[in-house]
Order: C-alpha cells, then sequence, then structure tokens
C-alpha cells in the first residue's frame, strides 16, 4: 500500500518534470517515427522478394512487430530513463542516498524516471495491430486478445528482469555511459519472428535473453496460434527472471562501494 | 594550438590513448555487444535466402557481407560525440582548451588509440568468415584491397566528423542528443548496415548514393566482399572523399562558432 502510494508520487513527479520540456516531445514524436520507418524499411525490403520469411507472412510478422513497438514504448518510457539515472548514481557515489532512504532501492530505482510522453508507442502499436489485421484480411478472438494480454504481461516483466541484471553489471564496470545503447541493441533482434533464428542463436535468445519469447509469443497468442507449452513457458519464464533478478540485484549491490558522494 | 605542438604531442598522446583503451576493457565489450546487429540481421537474411537466392546473395553471400559489416563497423566506429557531449555540457572542455593540443585532434587521437584493441576483436570474426564461407567469403583482387584501406580510413573520417559536428551542436542546443539519435536512424537503415544497398529499389539507391551514409559503412563491406569492379569502387570513393571534406568544412564552421558560445564556469 504504501508502495503504491510512492509509486504515484514518482510518477507524479515525471510527469511534472516532462511537461516542462514540451519541445523535445514533438522532437522525439519526430524522431519516433523515423524509429518506426527503420524498423520497417528492412521488414518490407524482405517481403517485397518474398511472401513468407521462416514460415510467417508480411500480416504475421506486422504483429511481431507490433508488439516490439509496445514493448519499446515500455522500454524508453519506463525502464531505459530510470537505469540511466542509476548508472549515473552508481558513476558518481550518490546511489547512497538512495540506499539510505527507508524503502527498498530496487523499488525506488525502478520508479525514478518515466517518460509518459512515450506511452505515443503504444498508439503506434494498435495501428500496427490494425494494418496487419487488414492485411490477414480477418480480427482476433476476444480468446486471443486476453492470451495476448497475460503472454505481454510476461514479457514487461521479463524485460524488467533483463533491465536490472544490466544495472547490476553497472556495479562491475564503472565507465559504462552506453549501457542503455547495449539494452536497446541486443533488444533489437526482437523485432524478427523467433523462427527466423536458428541454432545458437535460437538458444540464446530462447533460454539466455528470452527475446523470442518477449515478442513471438503474444504475436503468436494474437494470431490463435499459441500452444498451451508456450503459454507456461512464459509465464514460468517471467517467474524465474523475477527471482533471478532479484537474487543478481542483491547480490550486487552488496558490492557497491560508494565513491563518497 | 600549432600544428608542430600536436604532432610533437603525438606519440604520448596515442600511448595515453591505448592504456586509456586497455584500462576500460569491460566498456569495451559492453560496446561489441552492442554492435552485434549485424549477427540479427545475418540470421534475418539467411532465413530469407534459405530456399532461393536474393538477387546475387545466397546464404554464403549473407555470411561474408554481415561478417564484413561487423568487422567495418569495428574499425570506422566512432563514438567521440558521446565525450563531446558531456563535456561541452559539464563544462570540462575549458581543460582541453587550455592544452596546446587542438581539442578535435585529441578527440580523434583518442579514436586512433582504441584501434589496436578493435582490430583484436575484428580479426577472429573475419577468420570466422573465412572458415563457414571458404575464400570466396572476400575479394582476391589485390587492387580492391588497396582501395579497401582507403575506404576504411575515409569511413572512419566521416564518422568522426559527424560525430564531431553533432557534438558541436551541444554548444547551441539543449538536445544534441536527439540529433544524434536521428543521424544514427539513417545511418542504419541507408547505409547497408542492414539492408545491402543493392536489395533496395533501385530509384532509392540512386538517392542513397548521394548521401553520406552508404560511405560510413556500407562502401568498405561492398569493396571486401568483392561486390564492386575498381573502377566503380573508385568513383564511389571519390564521392565518399567529398563527403568527408564537407564533414571537415561543417565541423570547423560549427566548431569555431560553438566556441563562441562556449561559457563555462570552474571545469
Amino acid at each position: 500500500m504504501r508502495y503504491l502510494r510512492l509509486l504515484g508520487i514518482q510518477l507524479r513527479t515525471s510527469v511534472a518534470l516532462s511537461m516542462q520540456y514540451r519541445a523535445d516531445f514533438l522532437l522525439d514524436g519526430f524522431i519516433e517515427v523515423f524509429w518506426m520507418a527503420t524498423a520497417l524499411v528492412p521488414l518490407l525490403v524482405v517481403f517485397h522478394v518474398r511472401s513468407a520469411v521462416a514460415g510467417w507472412s508480411f500480416g504475421e510478422s506486422l504483429m511481431v512487430m507490433g508488439w516490439f513497438t509496445f514493448l519499446q514504448g515500455v522500454l524508453e518510457g519506463a525502464i531505459n530513463p530510470s537505469l540511466v539515472t542509476v548508472v549515473e548514481h552508481i558513476r558518481r557515489g550518490t546511489l547512497d542516498f538512495v540506499l539510505i532512504k527507508p524503502a527498498d532501492a530496487q523499488f525506488l530505482v525502478s520508479t525514478a524516471r518515466f517518460l509518459p510522453w512515450r506511452a505515443v508507442n503504444m498508439l503506434t502499436a494498435l495501428g500496427i495491430f490494425a494494418w496487419g489485421f487488414h492485411v490477414l484480411g480477418r480480427g482476433p478472438s476476444a480468446l486471443d486478445v486476453l492470451l495476448a494480454a497475460v503472454t505481454i504481461a510476461a514479457s514487461v516483466v521479463i524485460l524488467y528482469s533483463l533491465w536490472i541484471v544490466t544495472v547490476a553489471a553497472a556495479f562491475y564496470f564503472v565507465r559504462i555511459d552506453n549501457l542503455s545503447q547495449l539494452f536497446s541493441a541486443v533488444f533489437d533482434a526482437a523485432r524478427w519472428p523467433g523462427d527466423v533464428f536458428r541454432g545458437v542463436m535460437r538458444m540464446l535468445f530462447t533460454f539466455v535473453i528470452p527475446l523470442i519469447l518477449m515478442t513471438t509469443a503474444p504475436a503468436q497468442a494474437l494470431l490463435g496460434h499459441l500452444g498451451l507449452p508456450a503459454l507456461a513457458g512464459a509465464v514460468s519464464g517471467a517467474a524465474a527472471a523475477c527471482v533471478v533478478s532479484r537474487f543478481v540485484w542483491i547480490r550486487s549491490i552488496a558490492r557497491y562501494t560508494s565513491a563518497g558522494g | 594550438m600549432s600544428a608542430r605542438s600536436t604532432l610533437r604531442a603525438l606519440p604520448a598522446l596515442l600511448r595515453v590513448g591505448v592504456y586509456d583503451a586497455l584500462s576500460y576493457r569491460g566498456e569495451m565489450i559492453v560496446w561489441m555487444l552492442a554492435t552485434t546487429m549485424p549477427l540479427v540481421m545475418l540470421a534475418l537474411w539467411t532465413a530469407v535466402a534459405r530456399d532461393a537466392p536474393v538477387g546475387r546473395y545466397g546464404q554464403p553471400q549473407f555470411v561474408a557481407y554481415f561478417l564484413a559489416a561487423f568487422v567495418v563497423r569495428q574499425l570506422t566506429g566512432a563514438w567521440v560525440f558521446y565525450a563531446m557531449n558531456f563535456e561541452i555540457k559539464d563544462g570540462t572542455l575549458a581543460s582541453r582548451l587550455l592544452r596546446p593540443v587542438h581539442p578535435l585532434a585529441a578527440y580523434a587521437i583518442e579514436g586512433v588509440a582504441s584501434m589496436p584493441l578493435r582490430v583484436v576483436v575484428a580479426i577472429p570474426v573475419a577468420l570466422l568468415s573465412l572458415a563457414l564461407v571458404g575464400p570466396g567469403a572476400v575479394t582476391h583482387d589485390l587492387r580492391l584491397w588497396g582501395l579497401w584501406l582507403v575506404s576504411i580510413a575515409g569511413a572512419w573520417l566521416l564518422s568522426l566528423f559527424v560525430n564531431c559536428a553533432v557534438g558541436c551542436t551541444a554548444f547551441f542546443a539543449e538536445s544534441s542528443m536527439k540529433f544524434m539519435d536521428a543521424w544514427l536512424v539513417f545511418y542504419f537503415v541507408l547505409s547497408g548496415y542492414v539492408v545491402p544497398i543493392d536489395l533496395f529499389p533501385s530509384g532509392l539507391r540512386a538517392v542513397i548514393d548521394w548521401l553520406p551514409f552508404r560511405y560510413q559503412i556500407g562502401l568498405p563491406i561492398e569493396i571486401m566482399t568483392g561486390a564492386l569492379y575498381p573502377g566503380e569502387a573508385l568513383a564511389l570513393l571519390a564521392r565518399q572523399w567529398a563527403w568527408v571534406g564537407v564533414g571537415l568544412g561543417v565541423t570547423a564552421l560549427l566548431w569555431r562558432r560553438g566556441l563562441r558560445h562556449f561559457a563555462a564556469h570552474g571545469g
């Protein structure tokens, strides 16, 4: 209950902060359109020469792209800003001030900063879904939407856990100004249907960094192709990711030696 | 800030730079992991070419192309922008200005100094490409290898000047970071980094030929994989170096203007 209230306060500060930079919002939106174009150009080129890739048609691939856009919004709106803040804290040694506050440190750093403007991504994602279903010539059933909601929730949990593990890396390498770039670079692979990857990469993206689960599974759910094992895998994967990331966080916070901030 | 004092300081600066790169190995690994996009595109495009080749690209050609892309990115990457942006906003640029070496030269030297470590990273990937694809992965034309070296130098210089020029916008604008992001978007799509240039429709390709992005990464890849005849390569090299000239000009202009704006406290 107390944490819910804290979350509310943190959110309110973030909204107030971002209202100060309205011009940034326009520029951000502009760049966002370009980012979407980057995402779509290779897709369009690929489906210009082929009607299906690794068993995925153009319309089906758009579902993956839609969930990718959605998760990217979550990543850049809610996860990345806090990541930048906490890395800065670690570098300057001011993490002390967070640690001495009477609330869980992981909670505090996770909710430090939000970019509410990023909610625009959700609208873009909806647009992509609409386009995809238009190409496919049908709509999703209510059950499919429900299953997709469950799997995407699992994906958000996994994404957050990966983020915590990445932050933990900042305790080991101090000069990591490009940590967020690493994160988005790796995450970028999630814009393609998982079946594209084979061999080592498929193992890597299923078990180590479960990108395939994160976007392909919700896309399959939306298309009505998601099997029960995959659903169970997504949910248990999310639970496991939670436990592992909490463990890693506690281990690395123990290693933190203040720079005497 | 004469050229002579810069030259005199060069060996020492290079040595410091190499030590600096070595002591931040961890950061280097992170950077390397952040540049694995060619490997993802490799997976995608080989999946596309599983049944039949796309244009002149079969699976082995895609493997050769994207492993070359990884190597070229390692050798031509410049990220001076981030340091510049930070130092201008932070005011620490002031201490650089006091030194008898031009700050832009110092940034460039830091970039050069990290090269040995990057070559060490690039060599295994190049060997892997040879092992996977066989000797056909790269060109056998020695003239092309000569041009390749020129194109690598040009690509690096162009990336450096882009970084510096966009870095200079930090003198004027709060949101210099956004400018870099916008540049990177074009750079990723139109440079041949994620889609080989010759897979674009021919109309778009004609436009890309005139834009700087391809010369930052695509051209060295094409030369290395033997996609171009020496004549074509020379013509494209001329454009690349023309862009290097433009980059130098714009950087010089922005830097001079920007310094007048610069008012740092302390530093």
